[in-house]
C-alpha cells in the first residue's frame, strides 16, 4: 500500500455498488465474528472464573449486572451477542455450504443471506423470550 | 499452481509454508463450534435457575464439563484464526501487524487457559467449595 502509485486508477470498490443482502450478512459476519470474540470470549471467561472463585465471587458478578444502568446495558450486550452468535452460526452455515460450491445462484445467494437474517433474529427473540418468560 | 520445484509442488504448502491449514483448521472448528454451540445454549436454558450451585452441580458432571473444555479449545481457536484473518486484511503497517498478531496470540491463550482452568476447578472442587 505504502508504495502505491498515486497517478493510476483504483479499482471499482465497496463504494460504487448498489448493496444487497450477501453484501451485508458477509460483513455482518466479520462484524459479529469479532464481537464474539471481544465481548463473548471475555463474558464467557469472567462467567466461568465468577463460578469457579466461589459463591461471593459469584454473587459479585450477579450484584454488578442487577444494578440499573449496568444492568439495562448488559441486557442490550446479551441480547446483542446473542445475535451476533445466531448471525455468525447462521451466516457461517451458509459459507460451509458455499464451500462445497453450491449456492452462488443469483436468486439462491440472496434467498439464503436473507434466511440467515431472519433465522438469527427469530432464534434470539425466542431465547430472550424463553429466559424472561416468567415475567410475561 | 506456478513455479517451485517438482516437490515443492507435490507438498503443495506455497511459500508460506503452511498450505491450507489455515483455511482447513478454520472451517474444521466452524463446524465443531456449530455442534458446540448449540449443545451450550441448549444446556444453559435447560437449566432451572442460573445460581452458583445450579452451575456448579451442572459442572460437576463429565458430560458437561467435557464439551465445555472442548467448547473453550475449539472456539479460542477459531477465534484466533479469525481475528488474525481480519488483522492481516486491516493493518497494513508491518510493525503494527505483528504487534498486533502476537497481543491476539496472547489474548487468545491467556483467556482460553483462564477459561479452562476455572472449568476444571469447579469440575474436579466443585462440590466442596
Amino acid at each position: 500500500m505504502a508504495h502505491r502509485n498515486p497517478a493510476r486508477p483504483l479499482s471499482p470498490h465497496l463504494t460504487i455498488w448498489k448493496w444487497g443482502p450477501h453484501m451485508l450478512v458477509s460483513i455482518l459476519h466479520r462484524a459479529t465474528g469479532i464481537a464474539l470474540a471481544v465481548g463473548g470470549a471475555l463474558l464467557l471467561t469472567c462467567w466461568l472464573a465468577a463460578v469457579a472463585g466461589g459463591p461471593e465471587a459469584y454473587q459479585r458478578l450477579l450484584g454488578c449486572l442487577a444494578t440499573p444502568w449496568v444492568g439495562i446495558a448488559a441486557t442490550v450486550v446479551g441480547v446483542g451477542l446473542t445475535w451476533s452468535l445466531f448471525q455468525h452460526l447462521c451466516s457461517g452455515i451458509r459459507h460451509l455450504i458455499l464451500d462445497t460450491g453450491v449456492g452462488y445462484e443469483l436468486k439462491a445467494n440472496r434467498a439464503w443471506s436473507i434466511a440467515t437474517l431472519f433465522i438469527s433474529v427469530a432464534a434470539t427473540a425466542a431465547v430472550w423470550l424463553y429466559v424472561f418468560r416468567g415475567m410475561l | 499452481m506456478g513455479g517451485g520445484t517438482e516437490l515443492g509442488r507435490v507438498r503443495g504448502l506455497g511459500s508460506a509454508k503452511a498450505g491450507v491449514g489455515h483455511f482447513w483448521h478454520q472451517r474444521m472448528t466452524a463446524t465443531f463450534n456449530v455442534a458446540l454451540m448449540i449443545w451450550f445454549v441448549v444446556s444453559l436454558l435447560r437449566l432451572p435457575n442460573f445460581d452458583h450451585a445450579t452451575i456448579v452441580l451442572w459442572l460437576t458432571q463429565p458430560v458437561a464439563a467435557v464439551p465445555m473444555l472442548l467448547l473453550i479449545a475449539s472456539v479460542f481457536y477459531h477465534i484466533r484464526l479469525g481475528l488474525q484473518v481480519t488483522i492481516e486484511d486491516y493493518v497494513h503497517d508491518e510493525g503494527l501487524k505483528i504487534g498486533a498478531l502476537i497481543l491476539l496470540n496472547a489474548y487468545v491463550i491467556g483467556l482460553g487457559a483462564v477459561a479452562a482452568f476455572s472449568v476444571l476447578k469447579i469440575a474436579f472442587t466443585g462440590t466442596h467449595a
